[in-house]
C-alpha cells in the first residue's frame, strides 16, 4: 500500500517548484489573450471548461476510484439551471451560485442512496450512467409548451438560447464578453486544479487516498468511509455544476446534448487519454482530445463518434496509464540512458588515462 | 372488466420488453460478469440483421433467427478480439466496450444513414371490447416468455449449462477437470449475444430504427439486471415484473418518460434496501 502511494507522488513535483510551475502557467494563461484573437480565446475558454469537467471526474477515477459517469448529468443541471435561472431573476450572479449549489446538492441525494447502501464501484458507475441517460431524456421530453418553470420554456431538445451574460457581481451593469470569459475560465481552472491539489495534502484527500488503495482497511481504521465519499461526490458534483454553467454563459445556450452519453464519454476519453494517476493528467487530455476533435471536424472525417470510440478502445487496451505517465516514463528512460551513456564514457576515459599512465 | 384485462395486457407487454431486452445481458454481466455496455448497439444490430433479411425477402420470423445467428457471431468476434483481454479487469471492460458501442453508432450511421427505418411483421391487431391490440405485441410477450424458459433450461438442465457454469464460478478448477474455460466464455458471450440479438429483431417492428436506437435500451437493462442481483435468470424476471409493471402503468398513464423515471427512482431505493439485488438473500441460485 505504503508503496503505491509513494509511486504516484513520485510523480508530482515538490511544493516549492509546484508553485513555481502553478505560478508561470498562471502568468502564461492570463498573458495569452494579449497577442492572441477572439478565436482563440473563444477556443481556448471552451477546452478550460470542459477541463473543469475532466478534472471533477478525474479526482474522483484517478484518486478516490470512483468512476462516475453522472459527472455530465451535474454538468448538464448546471447549465440548465443558469439558464432558467438568469432568465428569471434577470440577474447573474444567484444564477450562477445556484448552478453550483444546485447540483451538488443532487449529487448528495443520488449518492446518499448508492454510497450509503454500500453498492459496489462498478454498480455506482453503471447507476452514474443510467442517471445521465434518463435525466437526458427527460429534458427532451420537454417540448410541450407546458413544461415551464418560472417564465421559460424548457423547449425539449432545442435547447434554451439567448441566454444572458455573466454580469459582474458588484456591478450588474457590465456584462464579461469573450476574452473576460477565458479569463474567468482559465482562473477558476486554476483555482479548482490547485483547489483539488490542496485537499490531496489535507488528512481528508490522505483519507480518499486510503479508501482508493484499500477501503476496507481505512474503515477498520475507524473512519466511516461512506461519509467521505458521499463529500467528495457532492463537491465534484459542485466542481461539474461549475463546469455547466461556465459553459451556458460561453454560448449562450443550453440543450440536452450537453449530459447525453458522447459527452459522458468524452469526459471519460479525456480523462484516460491524459491518464488519471494525476491532476495534471484530465487537463491535458482534454486540451489533445478536443484539439483531436476540432481538427478530425475539418478534416472531413464524417463520424467523430467512430475515432472516438477508437481512440478510447485503443487507449484502455494498449496506454491504460494516457500519455502523461508514458511521456514521463519515456522521459525517466531517456535520462537513465544518457546517464548510462556518460557513465560509460567516464570508464574509457578512466581506462585511457590509466592506460596512458601505465 | 375490459379496462382491467386492458391494463393487465399493458403491464405484461412492458414486462414482456423488459425480458427482451435484459435477457442477453443477465448472461454476459449476470454470468459472466462482463460489463457489456455495447448492449444496446447488439440490439441494433438485431433490428439492422431483421431489416435487411426482410427487405431481402425473408420472412419475418426466419429474419429473426438471422438477427440471432448474425449477432451470435459477431459477439465472438467481439468476445475474441478484445473481450477476452479484459477478463478480471471489469472497469476496462467497461470502458472498452463503451469505446465500442460509441464505434458501432459510428460505423452503422455512416454506412447506413442516421435515418429511420419500419419493419413489418405482417400481423393484425385483435378487437378487445372498445380496445384493439396488435396481435404482434400479444406474439412478443410469449416469445419473451420463451427465451426466458429455454435459457434458463439450457443453464440448467443441458451439459453446457453445466460446465459453463462450473466454468464461470472457477475457471481454474474446471480447467484442471480438463475443460477449456475459453471455449466456454466465448460460447456463453456468444449466446449472450445471440439472445440480444433476437431482442432487436424483436423489436423492430415496434421502433423506428436507427444507429442510436441502442441508448433507448441500455440503460433499462442494466437497472433491470443490477437490481435482480446474483441470481441472474430469476433475478432478471423478478426485477422484470417489477419495473414493467411500474413502467407499463406509468407510461400508460402519463407518458413514457415518466415511466422511465418511475422505474430508476424505485431502483435507486431498491438498491439502498438491497443492495445486493432482489434475488441476494437466496440461496438458490441460477
Amino acid at each position: 500500500m505504503f508503496a503505491r502511494l509513494s509511486e504516484t507522488q513520485s510523480v508530482s513535483l515538490p511544493p516549492a517548484l509546484w508553485w513555481t510551475a502553478v505560478a508561470l502557467a498562471l502568468a502564461a494563461g492570463l498573458a495569452i489573450p494579449s497577442f492572441t484573437g477572439l478565436d482563440v480565446h473563444l477556443d481556448l475558454s471552451i477546452i478550460f471548461i470542459f477541463g473543469i469537467l475532466a478534472l471533477s471526474m478525474g479526482f474522483m477515477w484517478g484518486q478516490v476510484g470512483m468512476l462516475s459517469f453522472g459527472q455530465t448529468a451535474f454538468f448538464g443541471l448546471g447549465g440548465y439551471t443558469y439558464a432558467v435561472c438568469s432568465l428569471n431573476f434577470g440577474e447573474t450572479t444567484s444564477a450562477m451560485l445556484l448552478a453550483i449549489l444546485l447540483p451538488a446538492i443532487f449529487a448528495t441525494v443520488l449518492g446518499y442512496f448508492m454510497i450509503y447502501g454500500r453498492i459496489s464501484n462498478i454498480y455506482f458507475t453503471v447507476i452514474t450512467m443510467v442517471v445521465t441517460i434518463v435525466l437526458e431524456k427527460a429534458i427532451r421530453a420537454t417540448s410541450d409548451e407546458s413544461f415551464v418553470i418560472g417564465d421559460v420554456w424548457l423547449r425539449g431538445q432545442n435547447g434554451i438560447a439567448g441566454l444572458p451574460d455573466l454580469q459582474v457581481p458588484w456591478d450588474p451593469a457590465t456584462t464579461l464578453f469573450v476574452t473576460e470569459v477565458y479569463y474567468l475560465a482559465f482562473v477558476l481552472m486554476m483555482a479548482v486544479y490547485v483547489g483539488y491539489r490542496m485537499l490531496l495534502r489535507h488528512r481528508f484527500g490522505r483519507v480518499l487516498l486510503g479508501i482508493r488503495e484499500n477501503e476496507r482497511r481505512i474503515n477498520l481504521l475507524g473512519y466511516d468511509t461512506r461519509r467521505y465519499k458521499l463529500a467528495i461526490f457532492a463537491i465534484s458534483g459542485a466542481v461539474a455544476g461549475l463546469a455547466g454553467g461556465l459553459y451556458a454563459v460561453w454560448g449562450n445556450f443550453v440543450a440536452p446534448e450537453m449530459m447525453n452519453l458522447n459527452s459522458a464519454a468524452s469526459v471519460v476519453i479525456n480523462v484516460i487519454v491524459g491518464g488519471k494517476a494525476t491532476l495534471l493528467g484530465p487537463l491535458i487530455g482534454t486540451g489533445v482530445v478536443q484539439w483531436l476533435t476540432a481538427w478530425l471536424g475539418t478534416a472531413g472525417v464524417g463520424q467523430v463518434n467512430l475515432v472516438l470510440g477508437l481512440v478510447l478502445i485503443g487507449f484502455v487496451m494498449l496506454f491504460p496509464q494516457g500519455i502523461l505517465p508514458m511521456a514521463a516514463g519515456l522521459g525517466r528512460e531517456a535520462l537513465e540512458a544518457a546517464r548510462q551513456l556518460f557513465r560509460r564514457r567516464d570508464l574509457a576515459a578512466a581506462a585511457l588515462r590509466k592506460e596512458t599512465n601505465s | 372488466m375490459h379496462e382491467i384485462v386492458i391494463h393487465l395486457y399493458q403491464v405484461m407487454f412492458a414486462i414482456g420488453i423488459f425480458v427482451l431486452i435484459s435477457l442477453g445481458l443477465a448472461v454476459i454481466f449476470g454470468m459472466m460478469r462482463v460489463i457489456n455496455l455495447a448492449q444496446g448497439e447488439f440490439i441494433m444490430l438485431g433490428a439492422y440483421f431483421c431489416l435487411f433479411a426482410t427487405q431481402l425477402g425473408l420472412d419475418f420470423w426466419l429474419a429473426v433467427l438471422c438477427a440471432g445467428l448474425g449477432v451470435g457471431l459477431f459477439g465472438i468476434l467481439v468476445e475474441r478480439l478484445l473481450i477476452r483481454f479484459l477478463y478480471g479487469r471489469i472497469m476496462d471492460t467497461l470502458l472498452a466496450t463503451w469505446g465500442l458501442s460509441l464505434f458501432m453508432v459510428g460505423l452503422v450511421t455512416s454506412v447506413f444513414g442516421p435515418q429511420e427505418a419500419g419493419v413489418d411483421a405482417k400481423l393484425g391487431k385483435v378487437t378487445f371490447g372498445a380496445y384493439s391490440i396488435a396481435e404482434y405485441n400479444l406474439v412478443l410477450i410469449a416469445v419473451a416468455g420463451a427465451l426466458l424458459a429455454l435459457t434458463f433450461a439450457i443453464w440448467r438442465y443441458t451439459r453446457f449449462g453445466l460446465v459453463a457454469r462450473s466454468v464461470m464460478q472457477n475457471p481454474t478448477m474446471a480447467a484442471a477437470l480438463g475443460v477449456n474455460p475459453r471455449k466456454y466464455y466465448m460460447l456463453t458471450f456468444g449466446f449472450g449475444s445471440a439472445l440480444t440479438g433476437v431482442a432487436g429483431a424483436m423489436l423492430a417492428p415496434l421502433v423506428g430504427n436507427q444507429p442510436t436506437m441502442g441508448s433507448f435500451y441500455v440503460a433499462k437493462a442494466f437497472v433491470t439486471v443490477i437490481s435482480g442481483g446474483p441470481a441472474p435468470l430469476t433475478g432478471t424476471l423478478y426485477a422484470s415484473t417489477l419495473f414493467g409493471a411500474t413502467d407499463g402503468l406509468i407510461s400508460y398513464r402519463t407518458t413514457q418518460v415518466l415511466g422511465e423515471i418511475g422505474v430508476l427512482l424505485i431502483a435507486i431505493v431498491l438498491l439502498r434496501m438491497l443492495p445486493l439485488g432482489i434475488t441476494g438473500h437466496s440461496a438458490r441460485r441460477a
